[in-house]
């Protein structure tokens, strides 16, 4: 489902960072890969360059098959298959709920508004918000505001989700209802790539946890084997300091 | 406005005697103006001023040719003169209301007053204001269309479009705005007449001219309100709009110029408000707008500070008036 190729990515403003270099990694369908490393690691970076928000400079990321780096692929396309969560929630706050997962239903996938609407809801009932059809953003609770950017996601029918740090914002007494939705989704199937720090998520759900640091995976394995024999140093220190 | 926690608390007494003051300060400069104006011999005379509004003319209705006037019938509020003309045939005039000067029989020449009615006028300066708000109305409507693609142009990635939208802005913004309403009227106008005419297309009046060169003067500042409206709005919103698969357009349009607008308008008021003022310099280009109006007016009656006060007052009422809409846009906005 996605194959990612010896991609490096640096930042030259405001200074020289190479935030990822010769990552390679390979993610099959219904596959759950959590991505774990300290702070500046790469591991946003990663996940904004499966969706081509950043542009990797070298190397090849392939989604279904399709390499986003080809100029002449539509991005657009891609990312409407790529469904991605941010850390800030990043709802639109002039709108709705409702409409907030209406809107590229209609404006990308060309919905007609009753199904698009039919399908909001649907998903609202799912992640547990239907009653908050109507309301804006900004009078939902962090945790329901990330719920809510999970339904908009779903709403396109994604084949891959990305999530980046999605309850990192979250007040602890939140993190639980966000996980699970999350947890449900990994269940049914779908092919998830999820930087978090949540390792009883790890545990739970993911069939492969990724270690990065300074920009390289530097080890990978079953979530078992980060809980039981890390290899690196890096690894085992950070670990130390999450767990 | 509420008090805050920060100030003193203020007794009822104390609030009421310093608007008292503010009160006394306001009458004793108005009256120190009206005593110095005394000194010089200055005549008020406000009284002169309605007419300048709206006036009542005499307007006449004359024979077009030589006859005798065969009958004065009333036809609803107007009354018909029948002229039965030397050369045998019949002519109809139409007086409205009742003041008929002639007679029934009476032998009338070309020129003759069959009669006459009075008609209310738009004054000077209601001329004056009512091509002002024109003025004003269309530069602002252009202004904006000019500004929302200049705004979108100035942060596209597309070096020409980009490039282009930074130079009008260094163009407008680095001269005054009167060399280029001279620049419209002695340069471009001449031109573009001379062509029209070349291909005998009509001419193009004066006041258009103007409008353009206010238009193209607000049009680069509301170009900078736009981009700066639009770069106010976090990243994130931008990246979550394209990561659902919608183009740089549908992005723009559905996410980001609608929280954008929120921002722009404020700045944009204070905008318009100097476009209405500024449009005072028209006058120059003989286009009768409010101040010239107001000079001509004091030409012709010799009163020129009632002019000037009535005119600088006519000025306030306008932009006052946009500031109040700006503000129930503002608060609509924000309840929806
Ligand atoms: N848009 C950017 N411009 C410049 N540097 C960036 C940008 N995004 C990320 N970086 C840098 O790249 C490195 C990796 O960042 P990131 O992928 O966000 O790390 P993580 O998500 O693991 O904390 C950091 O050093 C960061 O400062
Ligand atoms: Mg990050």
């Amino acid at each position: 489902m996605i194959e990612v190729r010896n991609v490096y990515k640096t930042f030259y403003v405001p200074h020289r960072v190479e935030a990822l270099v010769d990552v390679s990694l390979d993610v099959a369908a219904g596959e759950v890969v959590v991505v774990i490393g300290p702070s500046g690691s790469g591991k946003s970076t990663l996940l904004r360059c499966l969706n081509h928000l950043e542009t990797a400079n070298k190397g090849h990321i392939l989604i279904d098959g399709i390499d986003i780096l080809d100029p002449k692929t539509n991005i657009n396309k891609i990312r409407a298959e790529v469904g991605m969560v941010f850390q800030s929630f990043n709802l639109f706050p002039h709108k709705t709920v409702l409409d907030n997962i209406t809107l590229a239903q209609m404006v990308v996938r060309k919905r007609k508004k009753e199904e698009a609407t039919s399908k909001a809801m649907a998903l609202l009932k799912k992640v547990g918000i239907d009653d908050k059809a109507n309301v804006f953003p900004d009078q939902l609770s962090g945790g329901q505001q990330q719920r809510v950017a999970i339904a908009r996601a779903l709403a396109m029918d994604p084949k891959v989700m990305l999530f980046d740090e999605p309850t990192s914002a979250l007040d602890p007494e939140m993190i639980g209802e966000v996980l699970d939705v999350m947890k449900a989704l990994a269940k049914e199937g779908m092919t998830m790539v999820v930087v978090t720090h949540e390792m009883g998520f790890a545990r739970e759900v993911a069939d492969r946890v990724i270690f990065m640091d300074a920009g390289r995976i530097v080890e990978v394995g079953p979530p078992e084997h980060f809980f039981t024999n890390p290899t690196h140093d890096r690894t085992k220190l950070f670990l130390s300091q999450i767990l | 406005m509420q008090a805050s926690g920060i100030d003193r608390n203020r007794s009822k007494l104390n609030r009421y005697s310093w608007m008292g003051v503010y009160l006394l300060c306001l009458l004793g400069i108005m009256l120190a103006l009206y005593l110095a104006t005394i000194q010089i011999d200055y005549v008020w005379r406000w009284n002169i001023l309605p007419k300048y509004f709206y006036n009542q003319t005499q307007i006449t209705i004359t024979a077009k040719s030589e006859g005798t006037v065969a009958s004065i019938s009333t036809e609803k509020d107007a009354a018909v003169i029948i002229l039965k003309t030397t050369d045998g045939e019949t002519e109809k005039y139409k007086v409205p209301g009742t003041d008929v000067w002639v007679a029934e029989g009476d032998t009338i020449y070309p020129g003759d007053t069959l009669g006459a009615y009075k008609e209310w006028r738009a004054g000077l300066l209601t001329q004056g204001l009512y091509l002002t708000l024109k003025v004003s109305l269309y530069s602002i409507i252009f202004g904006i269309i000019i500004g929302m693609i200049g705004g979108v142009a100035r942060i596209s990635t597309n070096p020409a479009a980009k490039w282009a939208a930074m130079t009008y802005v260094e163009l407008i913004r680095g001269s005054p705005l009167l060399v280029q309403i001279f620049i419209w009227y002695f340069v471009l106008a001449t031109l573009i007449n001379e062509l029209l005419k070349k291909y005998s297309i009509p001419e193009i009046s004066a006041v258009w001219y103007g409008i353009a060169a206010l238009a193209c003067f607000t049009g680069a500042y509301v170009t900078e309100i736009v981009r700066a409206g639009i770069q106010s709005i976090h990243r994130g919103q931008i990246e979550a709009a394209r990561s659902l698969g919608m183009t740089g357009f549908q992005a723009l349009r559905h996410i980001i110029l609608p929280q954008a607008m929120r921002r722009i308008l404020p700045p944009l008021a204070g905008q318009f408000i100097s476009l209405i003022k500024d449009s005072s310099l028209l006058g120059i280009i003989a286009v009768r707008e409010l101040t010239k109006a107001t000079r001509e007016g004091i030409t012709a009656s010799l009163q020129p500070y009632e002019f000037w006060f009535t005119c600088a007052l006519l000025y306030l009422v306008l932009t006052f008036t946009l500031s109040m809409f700006v503000q129930y846009l503002e608060r609509r906005m924000a309840t929806q």
